[in-house]
């Protein structure tokens, strides 16, 4: 049961994000990069608010402090990634190889950079957990939630995904300055992260926190320009365009040797 | 030497072309300033002038010989790159730029201390086609903006491809260290550290761990500078030999022993015989593919290989202090051996680029092609490369054009003359890739002297060299930074908290990105260690000290941020 587990819980959580990351990510260097980069600068984040936790030594029984400031952290951060984006703007033309796609489309940094966000901190909030379900042994024994495991994957795919929508959303509001998807952002970031002291009480807060990643998600659609027929053009089967081979040449010169 | 680049990417894609236009990148850049015109010039010129400075160089060198080595890799790598390059140098017309390199290469060549310095620190193989570089970007001003966004270009295409087997590596490393209880078990240690923290005091400990990391590093100076005296005498057999050693204790006893922990982790029985099969062959072929040639990827493979189980002895046999000061101060030594003018390995890929000899395969991961290695799957590739890799030697020496001018000129003549042509020329490579070889063991011997031994810290030189020859080769990185990067990981992952392990894994991957940037921005050699191993560091002390409390509270109460 606990290998079965881990291996359920880890392609719950991670499976979705890898994926995108292999289709999406991996098949450019620039982008790969850019992921690794603001993964670092979420790193950072969480080591400024976990350096402000720690300082404070007196509220470090009450965890909100510690989520309120980490979020505004976490935000600050990506405020800061986005300026260093725009600084290196020349240089990204340049490293792009002709591949003007990344710069020319900002959604595509936009996205680049939630991903690199949702990956690296659904991995920190996971990781751990993961190693511990291998066993020995497993928790819900003394009336503990039995559903810790499966709950804490679903709600770190959501938060995964959340930052994934929440860049979008982000770079989106800088660029058009559009402050009010800015604070809906930063909003939602606390109202998700805020719904999660509740657990666990999973009944209310998985449904809450998806609930958002959904809104969060149509939002990020639209501010990225989809709309239904996008969509359903994305949805529909592409087919590749099939390579034909040149075979009057062949049969020519056959006839001729 | 333009003009051949030329003549070989008109008369076909030819990878040696493509490869010397790479590794006269900074030229190709220029080149792509100074318009066709000033390639055909240059072309010409290279070609009139290199065939009896190439041979000369050739005859000279018996072991020299082996210079060319370090060419033919540029030329291989590129030309594995070719695809991938291609591309590029279609759309900067940087291809175009490689003859202006070969240009460049001439007056470098004229200007051999500056230049060289750079260079030298990058790769010993490459100096010559480096010196050339950096000649040519002195002298092509107007090319530098167009060059650094070559550089920028290959840049991002080569952090990935030093990402990928980094982290392989560390992924071997970690996966060991987790799974087997043996590498993380004290009790032995080495040679080297006598002082083996038993007090529980904390100062004692650090004590304990100075002392430690003063005699690893002074064995490794020792070494470093042993290394250097055998070069400059021009021991080659010594050095070559010392490597060989290094190679074969690793890829058998250490193989042997890796292998009977791995079984014993996992409960699984094995019998001898089998064992002995199964070491045998693999041995084998590690000697074979990194000491001679096979696959790209074998090479790469064994030597990832390599570096993981130098990196799980280090994890093992390292007290858990002496373990941190080493790699700390190893950075620092790296640093300094780097970039002093009178650091040792400073001087060693001085010398190495005034001799026009190539970098030691055994010791330096390459993203391309290490030697010539690829030709035997494609015989005349490698016939090919041998010739550039030649007429890279020839031009280091100061002939620069004119080297390679007659290996361009012997290029083409293979292109033209076909089988015939190949088998000759094949043979004659085939003992100039012996002799390279040999040079390219020796020079990694000094280099790392001590790479089978537990304080192969000197990989380092080879760092400063794995970044150079981006654009020419492809990327290189010693192998030492590869042992270094996953001793921190690993050591990291060894304490069993996953956060940690992450997060110096990034902090790695960015400070190897950073000096990847640095390398584009210099353009000389530098060291790999420092700016990964303090960022490793850092994270690794304030996550685990700092943020891992706070992250544990937040898993615990499923609090996510």
């Amino acid at each position: 049961m606990t290998v079965a587990q881990f291996f359920g819980c880890g392609l719950l959580a991670f499976g979705p994000p890898v994926a995108m990351f292999a289709i999406t990510i991996a098949t450019d260097p620039i982008r790969t990069i850019m992921l690794v980069a603001s993964a670092f600068f979420w790193l950072l984040a969480l080591l400024f608010s976990s350096i402000l936790y720690c300082a404070v030594v007196q509220l470090q029984d009450t965890i909100v402090f510690g989520l309120v400031f980490s979020v505004l952290f976490q935000e600050l951060f990506r405020f800061l990634w986005f300026l260093l984006i725009q600084k290196a703007e020349g240089g990204l033309k340049k490293v792009s190889d002709g591949n003007v796609q990344i710069v020319e489309n900002k959604h595509i940094l936009a996205y680049v950079s939630g991903l690199g966000f949702g990956i690296i901190s659904g991995a920190f909030s996971l990781v751990n957990v993961l190693a511990d379900m291998t066993g020995p042994g497993t928790v819900g024994l003394k009336g503990d939630p039995a559903n810790f495991f499966v709950a804490s994957a679903v709600t770190s795919l959501a938060f995964t995904l959340l930052h994934i929508f929440w860049g979008v959303l982000f770079f989106n509001a800088l660029h058009r300055r559009a402050y009010l998807q800015l604070a809906y952002v930063i909003l939602c970031h606390l109202l998700a992260s805020g719904i999660t002291l509740m657990n666990p009480m999973y009944g209310l807060t998985i449904p809450t926190v998806w609930v958002l990643t959904v809104l969060s998600g149509g939002l990020a659609l639209v501010v990225a320009g989809g709309s239904h027929s996008t969509l359903a053009a994305a949805c529909r089967p592409r087919h590749p365009p099939i390579l034909r081979v040149p075979t009057p040449q062949l049969t020519s010169q056959d006839t001729a040797l | 030497m333009d003009g051949h680049v030329n003549i070989d990417r008109d008369d076909k894609v030819v990878a040696a072309a493509v490869v010397e236009e790479r590794v006269n990148n900074k030229g190709v850049k220029k080149r792509r300033k100074g318009t066709p015109q000033q390639q055909e010039e240059e072309e010409e010129g290279g070609g009139a002038m290199p065939p009896t400075p190439s041979q000369e160089h050739d005859g000279e060198r018996g072991q020299e010989s082996e210079t060319p080595y370090p060419s033919n890799h540029p030329r291989e790598g590129s030309e594995a790159g070719l695809v991938k390059r291609l591309p590029r140098g279609a759309e900067g017309s940087g291809d175009g730029g490689g003859g202006g390199g070969g240009g460049g290469g001439a007056p470098s060549d004229s200007h051999p201390p500056a230049t060289t310095l750079v260079p030298a620190a990058r790769s010993n193989a490459q100096d010559p086609r480096r010196s050339q570089q950096q000649g040519e970007w002195v002298e092509g001003e107007g090319g530098d903006e167009d060059e650094e966004e070559e550089e920028l270009k290959y840049g991002a295409q080569h952090v990935i491809k030093l990402f990928i087997p980094v982290s392989l590596c560390m992924l071997v490393v970690v996966a060991t260290v987790s799974s087997v209880t043996f590498y993380t078990e004290k009790g032995t240690y080495l040679l080297y550290t006598p002082f083996h923290e038993q007090s529980n005091a904390f100062g004692d400990k650090l004590y304990d761990a100075v002392r430690n990391s003063l005699i690893l590093l002074g064995v490794v100076i020792v070494l470093t500078i042993v290394l250097i005296i055998l070069y400059k005498k021009r021991c080659y057999k010594i050095i070559h030999g010392w490597l060989l050693m290094s190679s074969l204790l690793l890829l058998f006893i250490f193989t042997i022993l890796y292998m009977m922990e791995l079984l014993r982790g996992y409960n699984i029985g094995m019998d001898w015989i089998t064992i002995g099969i199964v070491v045998w062959n693999f041995g084998v072929v590690g000697m074979v593919s990194i000491h001679w040639q096979g696959p790209l990827r074998l090479q790469q493979a064994y030597l990832i290989f390599i570096a993981s189980l130098m990196s799980l002895m280090f994890i093992k046999y390292l007290p858990e202090y002496t373990l941190w000061m080493v790699l700390g101060v190893i950075s620092i030594w790296d640093l300094v051996a780097v970039l002093c003018p009178k650091g040792p390995l400073r001087i060693l890929v001085e010398t190495a680029q005034e001799r026009n000899e190539p970098i030691f395969p055994a010791l330096i991961y390459s993203s391309n092609i290490m030697y010539s290695t690829l030709g035997a799957a494609d015989s005349e590739e490698t016939t090919t490369t041998s010739n550039n890799s030649n007429s890279g030697q020839d031009g280091a020496r100061g002939d620069d054009r004119a080297g390679a001018g007659q290996e361009w000129s012997q290029e083409n003549g293979f292109v033209a003359d076909g089988e015939a042509g190949f088998t000759q020329e094949w043979a004659q490579q085939a003992d100039q890739r012996a002799v390279r070889r040999r040079d390219q063991v020796g020079n990694h011997a000094r280099q790392q002297p001590t790479n089978t031994e537990p304080s192969r810290p000197q990989p380092h030189p080879r760092d400063l060299t794995a970044q150079e020859e981006e654009e020419e080769r492809g990327v290189k990185l010693g192998l030492g930074d590869f042992i270094f990067y996953s001793v921190l990981v690993g050591k990291v992952s060894a304490y069993g908290n996953w956060n940690t392990t992450l997060a110096c894994f990034i902090a790695i991957l960015i400070g190897l990105c950073l000096t990847l940037i640095m390398l584009a921005i210099f353009k000389k050699a530098l060291p790999a260690l420092p700016i990964s191993i303090t960022f490793g560091l850092i994270f690794y002390f304030s996550t685990s000290q700092l943020v891992a409390p706070f992250t544990e509270k937040l898993a615990s109460e499923q609090v996510y941020i």
